[in-house]
Formats: C-alpha cells, sequence, structure tokens
C-alpha cells in the first residue's frame, strides 16, 4: 500500500479527487444563489426601489432619502421592565441620534405628498446594547411581505407628466392586494401631519419582549406626541413650500425641544404579529416607558444620522424579531441600500443646500 | 526518528475549524444573498462563529510555530513543495483576515458588533463609510478566495492520499499508522526542521 497507486488503478481516485471539490463548489454556488431557484435578494428590492425613484440618486439611502438628523435623549421610567429586560428600559438617561425623514427615493423631492413621515433612532445604552428602529406616522404598512413590496414599487411607477402611476398597472397589482387599497384608503382619509414634532411614529412591525421571568410576549410600540396633531391641507400639497417640513422643524427645534412618548402596546391573544398591513384594534395594554425629548436637529452633512444604518432588527437584548418577514427584508434591504451608498458617496441633502446657499447669501 | 503527524491539539484545531470555516462560508453567502428570514438566523450564527474561528487561528498560529510540521516527501517536486508552504500560509492569513475584517466592516459602518446576546466587541476601526464599503467589498472577495483555496487545499490532500499515497494526508488525521502505510516508512522522508 505504501507505493503511489499504479497508473491503471488511478481512474477512481482521480475521479474522487475532482468530485468532492466540485460538489463543494456546486453546493457552494447554490447556496450563493448563482444556481438553482431564484431568490429575492437585498438588490432586488432595491433595485425595484431604484425603479421607482426612476433611476438611482447615487449616494443617497434607496428609501427616505430626504432628512434631516436629529439628537437628543431617551428617559426610561422603569416601566418598560415589566415586559422586557432591555437595559435601555430600566429608569435612566440614555443618548439618542436619528433621523426624521420623508418616503420616496428622491433626496431633493418636495414635501408636499401624502406619504409616509418618518422617525428613526439609534437608542445606546452604557453596556454596548442599541435600539436602533426605523417608525412612520401610519399604523399600518401597505404590503405585508418583500415580494408584495418589490410589485407595488414595480406597479406605482409615477408617470413623469402626470406624477401618478399608470392606472392599468396598479389596478392590476390591487386586485391582488386588498391590503394594499386598505392602505391607500387609510392614508387617504388620515390627518398628514403639518409637522414632524405633533406627529405619532409606529413601529410598523411586532417585536418579541422577553422580561426577567423568561415570559415573551408581541409588542409594537409608538412614540407619541406632546405636541397636538394638526394637519396640512390635502388640497394644497402642490403649492407647499418643497422644504416645508424640513424647515419647520429646524426653526420649532430652535425655539425649544419636541417630546414623545414611548408607549409599548402589548398584543392582545388573537391580534396579528407577523403582518404589518393588520391593525390592532380595541383595548389594549399599553405602557408608557418613558420620554423622548429631542433638542437638536441638523442637515445630514453635519449631523450624526446620515451615516448610519437604520436597520430594526438591530436590537438590545431582551427584544427580538417577530416572525413578520417584513423585517428580516428591511435588514437585508437597507444593509444593501448602505453597502450601496456607502461605495457612492455622499452628496448634499436639501436642508444643507438650503444652509449654505444661506450662509452664501451673508 | 522523524515525525510523521502534526501535533494531536493541531490536529483537533485543523479537523474543529475545518468544519466551522466551511459552515461560515455557506452561512455568509447564504445569508447575503437572501431577504427570507434565512438572513437574520444566520447573521445570528455568523458573528459567534467569525469570533470563534479568530480565537481558533491565533490559537492554532500559535502552536503551529512551536511544534512546527512534520516534513514534506524527500521526492515531492519542488513547484509542488512551494505550492505547499505557499497556500499554507494563505490559509492562515485567510483564517485571521477574514475575522478581523468582518470586525472591521461593522466598525467602519458604525453598528454595534453583537457577538451574542450579552456579549458586545468593541469597535477596532473609526466610523468612516468609505472604509466601510473597501472592507466590505474586501469581505466578499476574500471569501470566495479562500473558498477556493480550501477547495485546492482539499484536492492536493486527496491527491496525497488516494495517489501518492505518501503520508502527507496521515499526517493530519487521527487512524492508527498500519504495518507498511507511508507513515511508517521513515526513509522516502526528508527532515525539514
Amino acid at each position: 500500500m505504501n507505493a503511489p497507486a499504479s497508473p491503471g488503478k488511478r481512474a477512481g481516485p482521480i475521479i474522487l479527487i475532482a468530485a468532492i471539490p466540485l460538489a463543494l463548489a456546486i453546493t457552494f454556488a447554490w447556496t450563493a444563489g448563482w444556481i438553482g431557484p431564484r431568490r429575492l435578494s437585498g438588490g432586488d428590492v432595491a433595485d425595484a426601489l431604484e425603479y421607482n425613484g426612476g433611476g438611482a440618486h447615487p449616494g443617497y439611502r434607496r428609501a427616505h432619502a430626504k432628512g434631516l438628523c436629529l439628537s437628543g435623549a431617551f428617559d426610561a421610567n422603569g416601566a418598560g421592565t415589566a415586559l422586557t429586560t432591555a437595559s435601555i428600559l430600566k429608569r435612566g438617561h440614555y443618548p439618542v441620534i436619528g433621523r426624521f425623514s420623508v418616503a420616496g427615493g428622491n433626496p431633493l423631492a418636495g414635501d408636499g405628498r401624502n406619504v409616509f413621515h418618518s422617525m428613526a433612532l439609534i437608542m445606546r445604552a452604557p453596556d454596548g446594547q442599541e435600539w436602533r428602529t426605523g417608525m412612520d406616522h401610519t399604523p399600518i404598512f401597505p404590503v405585508a411581505d418583500p415580494r408584495s413590496f418589490v410589485a407595488l414599487q414595480r406597479a406605482s411607477l409615477p408617470d413623469p407628466k402626470t406624477g401618478k402611476p399608470d392606472p392599468v398597472a396598479m389596478k392590476a397589482y390591487l386586485a391582488s392586494h386588498p391590503e394594499t387599497k386598505a392602505f391607500q384608503d387609510h392614508i387617504a382619509k388620515a390627518v398628514l401631519p403639518d409637522s414632524f414634532a405633533n406627529a405619532t411614529y409606529y413601529s410598523i412591525n411586532a417585536f418579541r419582549f422577553t422580561d426577567a421571568n423568561g415570559a415573551t410576549r408581541f409588542v409594537r410600540w409608538q412614540m407619541a406626541p406632546d405636541a397636538p396633531l394638526a394637519g396640512l391641507d390635502k388640497a394644497k400639497l402642490d403649492s407647499l413650500p418643497k422644504d416645508y417640513l424640513f424647515d419647520e422643524m429646524v426653526s420649532r427645534t430652535a425655539k425649544g425641544p419636541s417630546r414623545w412618548h414611548l408607549q409599548l402596546v402589548v398584543a392582545n391573544p388573537g391580534d396579528v404579529t407577523d403582518k404589518a398591513t393588520v391593525a390592532w384594534t380595541g383595548p389594549h395594554r399599553v405602557i408608557d416607558a418613558g420620554t423622548l425629548t429631542i433638542d437638536r436637529v441638523r442637515p445630514e452633512e453635519q449631523g450624526a444620522c446620515r451615516d448610519l444604518n437604520f436597520d430594526p432588527t438591530i436590537l438590545p437584548s431582551g427584544i427580538a424579531p417577530s416572525d413578520d418577514p417584513l423585517l428580516a427584508a428591511r435588514a437585508k434591504t437597507y444593509s444593501t441600500s448602505f453597502t450601496r451608498r456607502a461605495g457612492e458617496g455622499p452628496g448634499p441633502s436639501a436642508i444643507g443646500k438650503d444652509l449654505h446657499a444661506t450662509e452664501a447669501a451673508r | 526518528m522523524t515525525r510523521t503527524h502534526f501535533s494531536p491539539v493541531l490536529r483537533v484545531i485543523h479537523w474543529t475549524m475545518a468544519l466551522l470555516i466551511l459552515a461560515m462560508l455557506f452561512i455568509g453567502v447564504g445569508m447575503v444573498s437572501t431577504t427570507g428570514p434565512a438572513y437574520p438566523e444566520l447573521l445570528l450564527l455568523h458573528r459567534p462563529i467569525g469570533i470563534a474561528i479568530l480565537v481558533l487561528a491565533l490559537l492554532r498560529l500559535a502552536i503551529r510555530l512551536a511544534t512546527g510540521a512534520p516534513p514534506l516527501p524527500a521526492d515531492l517536486p519542488r513547484p509542488q513543495r512551494l505550492a505547499a508552504k505557499g497556500s499554507h500560509v494563505l490559509l492562515y492569513a485567510a483564517m485571521i483576515a477574514m475575522p478581523l475584517i468582518g470586525w472591521g466592516l461593522l466598525s467602519a459602518g458604525g453598528y454595534p458588533i453583537v457577538v451574542t446576546k450579552t456579549v458586545v466587541l468593541p469597535p477596532i476601526l473609526p466610523h468612516d463609510l468609505a472604509l466601510y464599503f473597501v472592507l466590505r467589498t474586501l469581505h466578499t472577495l476574500v471569501a470566495i478566495a479562500f473558498f477556493a483555496l480550501i477547495l485546492l487545499h482539499l484536492a492536493a490532500a486527496l491527491m496525497h492520499g488516494l495517489i501518492r499515497r505518501d503520508g502527507v494526508l496521515q499526517s493530519m488525521t487521527f487512524g492508527r499508522p498500519k504495518p507498511g502505510d507511508p507513515v511508517s516508512s521513515e526513509s522516502s522522508r526528508i527532515d525539514e526542521q
């Protein structure tokens, strides 16, 4: 056995030596999605967002491209510890940075649109744990899963002439997506907040909160403003100054801080926890976990928010994602968008541009 | 007497790491391919395994430097000897570099480096988006090169074990040498230590 295999007996070993690495390579290619059934990647969702935005806007977030950095603090009152071991909900004062934004891929779009107004936050605990969240001003989302999200982006491509989607494509899409129709009906009727400061921001998805006894509950949260809600006149959105919402928040914050209460809403038995399209209705156990104070806003060029990814699955120990498929898709798509814009280099923000113009005029 | 095997600790670490690294490469390319639930599930595994690989690789390097390696067969042609040495250096480099690049890209991306529920590591690089992009790209490219290198390493090991039957494969395995097995025929080996 110690002599090399004779040439005549080498065929078997040679086949084996070729076959084992080849089999591994094929399995690897299949795992990577290079061969085999087509799966929905972060790139596919980012591409759909770029398509809907009339092409990529290099250097910017693929969704919610227009934004303003915020900073302040979260003062936890300790009540949240009834639901979770997350250190950030223990009584204390925690620094917060984040971002206000409006939906869409165009970083310089006007604010007079009936679209999501959003608040994204990173709350940091001294032990290094972070709670990142991206919230919208509607309690429900138009789609329940990433494939529907992509289909909606494709169907709702605005016609450059009318600014409206192709009615035929949209009708075909809505026929198989009653949840999107329900969302459209909701947002058509709902108040469109006239300030970032007076909107309630919702967690969109449900999350799993685990308390010190190991009990797990599903929770959706919302940031409820101290400022009373007032709406924009939806009939006059076209005449709204381009950066109205952002300018209003800049001047409002110069006068004083804005506050919100973090409300943790515990699911009732039977509440849908894996579909962001379904609202939780009726009375719920709600815990006021503390106060968010935002005392500073800055353009993205100067603030700390631009080069961060508000991935809603970056959560402190004691809070975990639910089975909502949107959460995994948001995490992956945000990551893809983050990497794309990192490679492109940042561009000026709408508010930063205004600031430079003001400074130049001085 | 010329040694025929790597140190037993090194052999244990080799096979443990072989499993971990292969699993890690599949987890990595699998998770980034999908927006499905596999993405967060695999990401939870990716970081602790990555740090485990880094710790094992550093430990292994120290043991390897301290205990050396059995000599290659004397009749192995020079180009093959160079390929063997060079590929082993590259394998060690990849084992150590991949977790560090991963740790570095999270640092440069401004992410918390959450290894397990309670273990959060400090950043090793400044928060810098351009640097993040370079490291994120490198993480993929080095992973693919690493996998290709592992396939070559595997093919070479099989070639030694099945065709040359020169004891090189057995130097990393645990089987008891049978009489007449190449691992006991020292005459054909030279000691390079």
